[in-house]
């Protein structure tokens, strides 16, 4: 019997407990809203937006470094690429122009060579000419010597009449 | 998700009310047959005060339901420690407002050993005006005010000190020491609870959640310590808890939700039944919030009690170890439950109001993709 009555007791609200709580509760509520809960917030959610900043900051800043990375390769391999032409081009003129002196060497050695040997030919027939004329005035000064000595006695005239005349068959 | 674990834990509290009451009945049965005689002849005033059943029969059966419900509701003088007219206890306040004499004050004190005082007796922490013409209002601070007071001021005191501290500190710092305890809370409630229900609109009751959730769980630990009053295993305190959540449900709750309930999407036929169902609904919820919060904590303090109450039932220390053990085995599971109560508290109000005021924009999204769904096989 006492056990039911207090037992009603648990499940009926007493008045000034409600009184109380509300009171208490909304005060309470009103309170730490304005003094606790909205500067704790705000500061929370300061902080919170303060860390998203720096890290969307530090994603950015990594990002810029990495374009700044991939620029810096895109520019050495650039420079890389350019060097190399240069150098290609480099070897290529040096080529053409080794190419060009060697080209235009021989030619000039052709030419000398062929005017040289223009030369040599014209100063062979010269002297051969001059050789000759100069045989030739020989020989017919040796001629003259020898027909002089030749026929210098009656003797040696018969004796070269009987040599020739012996060569001479007249069948 | 959060639908099963309410059921299971609806389910879990009553079985846990159930098992307490028929537990401390039983006891009762057994204990109270001795002193029948005794109760019977003192009259209903002496019975009532268990001070003066000390001078009878040392060696009489204790009422643990007695004790259990002493220990559960609320008490005009904060008691302490001792039992009878050794008791120490603190004295509180006691206003009343009568239909006749107005308002009153005085000192509970005066109630003690069962007196009268002013035309007024204390018979079961009831004030009853010997004049059976006057009817009286009790709005005393009571041991369950008193620590609601207390924890109220320890709750604005701590957490303006931790406001103090992002004002000192700034907020480019680490949080340090208190600051760093409760923010994770604070930002759990504030995330996991209020944003992930409520939405977008979550901001503006957040300081109602976490109002509720830090004076739930203060009150829910103190009621653990044997002195602490049973604030959370009150009805009275959930009645209001639930009552304002009942409020700021319905009154940021949107055309939708009205038009669900006033024009569900059923035949017109259905209305006469569905309508009355709609509008019960509105009260179910947060009654079923009330009961939740009052019973799990009851329950746990119920049990508790009775199990050390075996010991002087069964009159041996013999039993002590099971009873300790299985109490002890309790209390911890308590604390959890304690935490855990703040917590489904909160996270219920937050799904009411969250399903009060969301925009369902999601929800017809959904029913196309099913149409489509259906459709499709």
């Amino acid at each position: 019997m006492n056990s039911l009555f207090i037992s009603a007791s648990l499940i009926t609200p007493g008045i000034g407990l409600i009184f109380w709580t509300t009171v208490v509760f909304l005060l309470l509520l009103v309170l730490l809203g304005k003094y606790a809960w909205k500067p704790i917030l705000n500061a929370i959610k300061t902080r919170e937006d303060g860390i998203t900043k720096a890290l969307a900051s530090a994603e950015s800043a990594l990002n810029d470094m990495r374009e700044l990375k991939s620029n810096n390769e895109k520019i050495l391999a650039e420079a890389r690429n350019e060097r190399d032409a240069l150098i290609k081009e480099a070897r290529e003129a040096k080529d053409a122009i080794i190419n060009e002196a060697k080209s235009k060497a021989q030619k000039d050695a052709d030419r000398i060579l062929a005017s040289a040997r223009e030369q040599i030919i014209n100063e062979k027939n010269a002297a051969v000419t001059e050789l000759k004329n100069q045989v030739a005035t020989l020989s017919i000064e040796i001629a003259e010597k020898i027909l002089r000595s030749e026929l210098s006695s009656d003797e040696k005239q018969k004796a070269l009449v009987n040599n020739l005349m012996k060569d001479v068959n007249l069948n | 998700m959060t639908s099963k674990i309410s059921t299971y834990k609806r389910f879990s509290s009553t079985c846990f009310v159930i098992f307490a009451l028929f537990f401390s009945l039983s006891l009762k049965l057994n204990a109270s047959e001795p002193v029948e005689p005794s109760t019977d002849e003192t009259g209903a005033v002496v019975s009532e005060n268990p001070h003066d059943t000390k001078e009878h029969d040392p060696n009489a059966p204790v009422d643990i339901a007695a004790v259990a419900f002493e220990h559960i509701l609320d008490s005009h003088s904060w008691h302490l420690w001792g039992d009878h007219s050794d008791a120490v206890a603190i004295p509180l306040p006691v206003i009343i407002y009568s239909n006749t004499k107005g308002l009153q004050f005085f000192s509970s004190s005066k109630f003690d050993h069962g007196a009268e005082y002013a035309g007024y007796i204390l018979i079961d922490e009831e004030i009853i005006p010997v004049d059976p013409n006057e009817t009286v209002y009790d709005f005393s601070i009571t041991k369950n005010v008193a620590q609601l007071m207390l924890t109220a001021a320890i709750l604005f005191l701590l957490f303006t000190s931790i406001a103090r501290a992002y004002k000192n500190t700034g907020v480019t710092s680490a949080p340090k020491g208190k600051q760093s305890f409760f923010e994770p809370l604070i930002t759990f409630v504030r995330d996991d609870i209020a944003k992930s229900n409520i939405g977008a609109k979550s901001d503006k009751y957040v300081p109602y959640l976490l109002t509720v959730f830090f004076l739930i769980l203060l009150n829910n630990v103190l009621g653990l310590i044997p002195i602490g009053a049973n604030l959370t295993g009150n009805i009275a305190f959930t009645l209001v808890l639930s009552v304002i959540t009942l409020i700021v449900t319905n009154v940021n709750a949107n055309k939708h939700y009205w038009h669900h309930i006033f024009a569900p999407p059923a035949p017109k036929a259905l209305y006469p039944i569905l309508v009355p169902l709609e509008i019960v609904g509105i009260f179910t919820k947060p009654f079923a919030l009330m009961i939740r919060l009052f019973a799990n904590i009851t329950a746990g303090h119920i049990i508790v009690i009775s199990l050390v109450g075996l010991i002087f039932v069964f009159k041996t220390l013999w039993i002590s170890p099971v009873a300790v053990g299985f109490a002890l085995f309790i209390d911890v599971l308590e604390c959890l439950v304690a935490l855990l109560q703040a917590y489904i508290f909160t996270l219920l109000t937050a799904l009411f109001i969250g399903s009060a005021s969301a925009d369902h924009n999601e929800d017809g999204v959904h029913n196309d993709e099913d149409e489509k769904a259906t459709a499709h096989h």
